[in-house]
């Protein structure tokens, strides 16, 4: 029989999922409503109570306890003086005096010194700008704050990381343990450590720059340690056939020649820790997510837009200034630079910088002028305004209410289209099946897609996400990251396969898709709010617009990437454009196609919980109503373990499905 | 070079032992006098894979007679070296030669345990290196022996005489001190003007000058080269090989030379081990290897060798019979064929090879034309 | 010496230049701390962190740290009293975003000295003032609270009986949304606030869904359009408030209230209390002795003075600084009062 079978093809993947989906419906539409899971917003279950009351009873021991006295509470305490230290530097009023020891004019002229420096002189001019430009935007205290939290959550970063990369580069059983702790610090949509996070630090910028810590260590880490495997074995060997010791190779061989891919890693880290400002607001971090969280909150779109601007603002300085650092560490560049300049000039002109860097910051620590960024400036009689920030508000405002006013009549028929035909269908097959259907189609499909393997994760994330007592919910954050997925997949496959055949719409859009990256994620989320309302397919539009962007530029590579003798082959045997691209480059780029879904999942569930702040309601309501009442705190936590199981399982799935697809998907790019 | 060892040390004969009865010479064996040997290599192993296998493969005889690739297969321990023997006498040049992947590199680095050997003894002036411990090895590496690379292995981020004094600043010598000793060296070298450039700035050959005195900046008694001109263009190679035989003849240390390239190990090298899967095929002169392959895989690489520029007339020399004119010229054994062309040719009498007053052989023209056209 | 290091060292004969050039001007300007010079150039002091023109060079208060909670008639408590502090007291005012819970929070941390203005939370109150002793009941800060759930006014209008509760089941048909999943939609705002709708709900057996706005704006601007655009709408909403005051909304009445009937949260079937707002402070704010601890302790005012200043604040969009100016302007002798005793 075994045998006779065998001759039968078997049924293709498609025709199972299909088939999975049938028989969904058809048991959804006799059981709907039976074995549902539902836990109304003010229910709690036994395990939110009791993590309820390990949180009361941590509140409670938190001086008494030894593993808090000596610990926790001393990190906590730690960070928190080496904040206030940096606040009392760049952006709070320090002991008596009502201004920061360095005012602007110190702030500025030092950058623009380092950015001299240690780049060159165009980042220099850049850095310049940039930072007036924030005191321009009327957000100078703001700015310098979260400044502060950066380079603080910075600072630990690379204290931390490049040791522990150092031991990942020597020790291979150490490297096994950290890559998928590594993995999962950035793949976790970093909303959900706050809530655990709180519980042991409390709330404060000391949390919040630890949450900056834990998604910002990781590509310090890896790519100190990929800088230093990268070093020749050869040269190593020199060193040791000298006769060096441990130490000596490390800091006289391996660092120095890793030094521009660990500055890599430091630019990375500090571009991960900016992007982390808004959610470290949401434990009381000071600094423009403040701005950006009170702007939500009062639906302001031009102040949400003018303290947006100023992250990117900071966000490009940094990356410019540390990018051109770290070119200028490239060896060969290092040896041309050296060369040309004359090192006594050199040390003179290092020497001319210092003073101008002194005296810089004396005139700012001494006078109101250059202390504080003045909003205008008399000269004689007249008045020069350098309110910027006031005008750009406007500006935006004005955009807003005029699209809420004029585009209303298309925005929500879009929204209730979408909301009435997808969404809810979907979200009520999920959650009001009975769970364990929903259960074994998941698994099901997990098992279609992606393997033995992955079934068995998605059975394992799933079964736990039944325990935390929050399936309903579960479902219905599923229901709209899968929604979102879509559009994002076919915004990348759409927008990826025009930029991967047109260089000039690539160089067109590009610059497009870096800005959205680096926008902070929440400041989309304001304009959707006016636009569409406290509703969940705000959410989703959030989602989708901060998703896209990666999936975009993947899917796009992905085309470049086919080899263009291959294209031309296509194209000589006489392949239409449609042709090449549904039987070439998108076969061919299955391994991109593949890496943009699971990139654009993960994205999208991030930001589908960040939603839960506007009317997303489920998982995300959950873990912000855990902030903000500790009667559901325990439910808050429960709710970040789902989001976490979701984001394994769904990560695991998509993985094991693109290597089935031929691809193997690697992790975010480090 | 052949002259200089001649003069230098009589432990290095390098020269066929012929006696009377056997005018033909036998093959100078790998191994010599432990005692007055520089660096005497015994029973040495490297077995790459998981430790515990690797250390018994030596040990158990069935494994250790096994072929390279009969014992991948059965152990998944790929042998990079095989029960090796060899002493290299004080002076001399000792020249490894083998195609890719025979163990070369291996080789080279187990000598001061850059590899750690799986088993046998390494014996460098007197010492047992391989029961040494971290600090007895690190002051061995620092002072005694030093190595030069393929890749040249420099600091892109140091300036050349940094580079250069790199293993003088960690063995903690003043700063003054070692920019001197540097400047001597890359002088040496033939580098002087270039001490503050950095190495992207030079070209292949001079980043191996660099590398050379970084070697010689230590003052070592014996240097290690692994392959270090096959990555320098014909031209430069040539070059760089007549610096080597310069800088012998100059500062005297033990080498031990590792190449793929046969004239370069003919030019170069006292005496040449040729290797194959990890294992000795044959040790010899450089005659020795062209008169008297061991086996067809030394055979293969002595074919193109031009023999009338490496044999010697004690080679292809036959027995004097009576009937043998001995009016003719006398010459010395190791007098190279290419010499002695025109001499033997030009006479009518057979070119008699005499050693000490002693008639050894003599050398007629068919001697002389089967070697020349064989060539 | 190339052309390149020429122009560098044009460069930094520019800085100089520069660097030297605001020095000068810089000479005669206000010195931080120093009280002041003309204005040679420069601006003046005001220009900087306004209102604190020629502050003093020491200052008894020293920093005091105010939370600051998500609704607008708090952040008119904070515009008011922060100005008072730093313009009378001279003192650092420190404002923190926080969210009701958390700033409790703050008081074991040291990172929050004053809330003026507390809802209820006899849990907190029990944990931090009786258990922990870090914070001190200030007393009441004359502001009375209402929470409940408000119908814009057309529809009391249309469907009279729509404000007994009784009757909601009845008309939830006409507040469904795309959010409330078939069911009738009861916004909600600040997931922070004090709130037992979801329970509520639950507890009368409506057949409603409460439905996350996510802000206080959120809720105005619903009523807002509600009323503008006679479109039913059921919202969680609170007084004092200055939107009541441009929008008659009109309370639902939920069963009364009677003292313990909201003892447990998941059992609460009956509407909210009349809350008596008031001040907590942390004790070791309490035992500094700072003047700013007076003023603190003897400020007070009425739900109506309140909603002058939060709409001068949401509506005229002024400045907290410039809002309370404006509202002091004209109550001096309220202001008095509470500067008594500093
Ligand atoms: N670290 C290692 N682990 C496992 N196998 C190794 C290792 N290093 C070398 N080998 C193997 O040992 C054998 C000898 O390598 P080795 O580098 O000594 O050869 P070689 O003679 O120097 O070759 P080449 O002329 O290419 O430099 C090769 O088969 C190589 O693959
Ligand atoms: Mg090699």
């Amino acid at each position: 029989m075994a045998r006779a079978a065998r001759v039968y093809r078997r049924p293709g993947r498609l025709t199972l999922l299909l088939g999975i989906l049938v028989g969904w419906l058809v048991l959804y539409a006799v059981l709907k409503g039976t074995d549902t899971i539902s836990l109304a917003p003010s229910d709690v279950t036994s395990l939110h109570t009791r993590l309820n009351d390990l949180n009361t009873s941590v509140g409670d021991n938190r001086n008494s306890n030894p593993f808090f006295l000596y610990f926790i509470n001393e990190i906590q305490v730690g960070a928190t003086h080496f904040i206030t230290f940096l606040q009392n530097l760049l952006s709070q009023p320090s002991g008596t005096r009502p201004v920061p020891v360095v005012g602007w004019l110190g702030v500025v002229v030092i950058m623009t010194v380092i950015a001299g420096r240690f780049g060159n002189w165009r980042v220099a001019v850049l850095a310049a700008a940039g930072f007036l430009f924030l005191g321009l935007q009327g957000l100078w205290q703001p700015s310098m704050d979260t400044l502060a939290l950066t380079i603080a959550a910075v600072v630990i970063c690379v204290l931390i990381g490049i040791p522990l990369g150092v031991l990942v580069a020597q020790y291979r059983g150490f490297e096994r343990v950290i890559t998928p702790v590594l993995d999962l610090m950035q793949t976790m949509p970093t909303f959900v450590y706050l809530l655990p996070l709180t519980l042991l630090f409390l709330i404060g910028p000391a949390t919040g720059v630890i949450a900056m810590v834990i998604y910002a260590m990781p590509p310090v880490i890896r790519l100190t340690a990929h800088g230093l495997q990268a070093v020749s074995t050869e040269t190593v060997e020199a060193g040791r056939s000298l006769g060096s010791t441990r130490p000596q190779q490390l800091a006289k061989i391996m660092l120095p020649m890793a030094r521009r891919t660990i500055i890599i890693g430091v630019n990375q880290t500090i571009m991960a820790a900016l992007s982390m400002v808004t959610i470290a607001a949401l434990v009381a971090a000071p600094g423009l997510g403040q701005t950006v969280l009170q702007a939500l909150e009062s639906q302001d779109v031009g102040t949400a837009f003018n303290a947006g601007l100023a992250i990117v603002v900071l966000a490009v300085v940094l990356d410019r200034v540390t990018t051109a650092a770290s070119e200028r560490a490239r060896a060969t560049d290092h040896a041309r630079t050296r060369l040309r300049a004359d090192p006594r000039w050199r040390r003179g002109a290092d020497l001319v910088a210092l003073i101008v860097t002194a005296v810089a910051v004396y005139l700012s620590y001494t006078y109101q002028l250059f202390a504080a960024f003045p909003d205008h400036l008399a000269i004689g009689g007249t008045r020069l305004g350098l309110d910027l920030g006031t005008h750009i508000e406007s500006w935006t405002s004005s955009a807003t209410s005029w699209a809420q006013r004029d585009l209303g009549s298309i925005t929500g028929p879009i929204k209730n289209g979408v909301t009435y035909h997808a969404l809810n269908p979907l979200q009520n097959l999920l959650d009001s099946s009975p769970w364990w259907l929903t259960f074994i189609a998941i698994v099901a499909t997990a098992f279609v897609l992606g393997g033995r393997w992955a079934a068995l994760i998605a059975a394992t994330c799933l079964g736990l996400v039944v325990g935390t007592g929050l399936w309903q919910d579960s479902m219905d954050t599923l229901a709209a990251t899968l929604i979102a997925t879509v559009v994002v997949v076919v915004l990348g496959v759409m927008f990826g396969v025009w930029m991967g055949r047109n260089a000039r719409a690539d160089w067109g859009i590009r610059p497009f898709l870096d800005a959205l990256q680096v926008m902070p994620a929440f400041v989309y989320l304001v304009p959707f709010v006016a636009l569409f309302g406290a509703t969940r397919f705000t959410g989703i539009v959030a989602a989708v617009l901060y998703a896209a962007p990666v999936a975009i530029k993947i899917v796009a590579d992905g085309i470049r990437g086919v080899p263009a003798e291959t294209v031309e082959a296509a194209g000589s045997s006489g392949c239409s454009t449609w042709q090449v691209i549904t039987k070439v480059q998108l076969p061919m780029s299955v391994r991109s196609l593949a890496l943009a879904t699971n990139q654009g999942l993960i994205y999208v569930l991030a930001m589908v919980v960040v939603a839960g702040l506007v009317g997303g309601g489920a998982l995300g309501f959950d873990v912000v109503a855990g902030f903000s009442q500790s009667s559901l705190f325990g439910k808050g936590l429960a709710a970040g373990a789902a989001i976490v199981l979701l984001g394994i399982a769904l990560d695991r799935v998509t993985q094991s499905a693109a290597r089935r697809a031929g691809g193997h998907v690697s992790h975010r790019a480090t | 070079m052949t002259a200089h060892v001649d003069q230098g040390d009589p432990t290095a004969v390098s020269k066929p032992d012929v006696s009377a009865e056997n005018t033909r010479p036998t093959v100078s064996p790998g191994r010599r006098d432990p005692d007055v040997a520089d660096i005497s290599v015994r029973g040495l192993w490297k077995v790459f894979g998981t430790a515990r296998t690797a250390t018994r493969v030596p040990t158990t005889p069935e494994l250790a007679a096994m072929s390279r690739s009969e014992l991948r297969d059965r152990t998944g321990c790929l042998a990079a070296v095989c029960d090796l023997d060899f002493d290299v006498a004080p002076g001399e040049v000792f020249v490894v030669m083998g195609l890719s992947g025979s163990g070369k590199s291996t080789l080279v680095r187990c000598l001061t345990r850059l590899i750690e050997p799986t088993a046998g003894t390494i014996t460098i002036q007197g010492e047992d290196i391989t029961r040494m411990g971290d600090r007895a090895l690190r002051e061995l590496r620092r002072n005694k022996v030093s190595m030069v690379f393929q890749h040249f292995g420099l600091l892109p981020h140091r300036r050349v005489i940094e580079n250069v004094a790199f293993g003088l600043e960690i063995r903690g010598m003043s700063r003054a001190e070692r920019m001197r000793r540097a400047t001597e060296v890359i002088e040496l070298v033939g580098l002087d003007g270039y001490q503050q450039s950095y190495p992207e700035q030079l070209s292949g050959g001079m980043q191996q000058r660099v590398g050379l005195a970084r070697a010689l900046a230590g003052d070592p008694g014996v240097m290690l080269f692994d392959e270090p001109f096959s990555a320098l263009d014909p031209l430069i190679r040539r070059d760089m090989q007549q610096e080597v035989i310069r800088l012998h003849r100059e500062v005297g240390k033990t080498m031990v030379f590792i190449t793929h390239d046969l004239s370069e190990a003919l030019k170069l090298g006292d005496r040449i081990l040729i290797m194959r899967d990890g294992r000795t095929v044959q040790v010899g002169t450089g005659p020795e290897l062209v008169g008297a392959p061991a086996d067809d895989y030394v055979r293969d690489f002595v074919r193109e060798v031009p023999r009338s520029q490496v044999l010697t007339l004690e080679w292809i020399m036959r027995e004097a019979v009576p009937a043998d004119d001995m009016s003719g010229r006398e010459l010395a054994p190791d007098v190279v064929v290419r010499d002695a062309v025109r001499a033997v040719l030009e006479s009518t009498a057979p070119v008699k090879v005499v050693r000490d007053g002693r008639l050894l052989g003599v050398v007629g023209d068919p001697e002389i034309l089967r070697v020349v056209a064989g060539s | 010496m190339s052309v390149r290091t020429g122009s560098a060292r044009g460069r930094l004969l520019a800085a100089v230049v520069a660097v030297t050039g605001l020095a000068l001007a810089a000479c005669g300007g206000a010195k931080v701390g120093g009280g002041g010079g003309g204005g040679g150039g420069g601006s003046t002091a005001s220009a900087v962190a306004a209102g604190s023109s020629g502050s003093t060079t020491t200052t008894k208060c020293g920093t005091v740290t105010l939370a600051d909670n998500p609704w607008i008639g708090y952040e008119a408590d904070v515009a008011v009293v922060s100005y008072v502090l730093r313009t009378d007291l001279h003192c650092n005012v420190q404002i923190k975003h926080l969210t009701e819970q958390v700033s409790w929070q703050g008081f074991s941390t040291g990172q929050v000295d004053a809330i003026l203005e507390n809802w209820g939370h006899q849990d907190l109150a029990k944990q931090y003032i009786s258990n922990n002793h870090v914070a001190v009941d200030l007393g009441s800060d004359g502001l009375t609270g209402v929470i409940g759930w408000f119908v814009p006014p057309w529809m009391v209008q249309k469907y009279p009986d729509i404000t007994n509760w009784k009757n909601l089941n009845k008309y939830a048909s006409l507040f469904k949304t795309s959010e409330s999943g078939g069911k009738g939609q009861l916004l909600d705002g600040d997931p922070s606030y004090v709130t037992n709708d979801a329970a509520l709900v639950k507890n009368l057996h409506l057949n409603y869904k409460v439905v996350q706005g996510g802000s206080e704006t959120a809720l105005i601007q619903s009523f807002r359009a509600a009323q503008q655009n006679k479109k039913p709408l059921l919202a969680y909403f609170y007084s004092p408030q200055w939107f009541l005051n441009e929008v008659h909304l009109v309370k639902v009445n939920l069963p009364k209230y009677t003292p313990g009937c909201d003892a447990v949260a998941a059992k609460v079937a009956c509407d909210y209390p009349a809350y008596h707002l008031n001040k907590v402070v942390a004790a070791s704010f309490a035992k500094s002795g700072s003047p700013a601890f007076t003023l603190i302790k003897n400020w007070k005012w009425s739900n109506q003075q309140q909603n002058t200043v939060s709409k001068m604040l949401a509506v005229d969009k002024l400045s907290d600084d410039a809002a309370a100016k404006k509202w002091i302007s004209s109550n001096k002798s309220v202001v008095d009062g509470w500067l008594k005793g500093t």
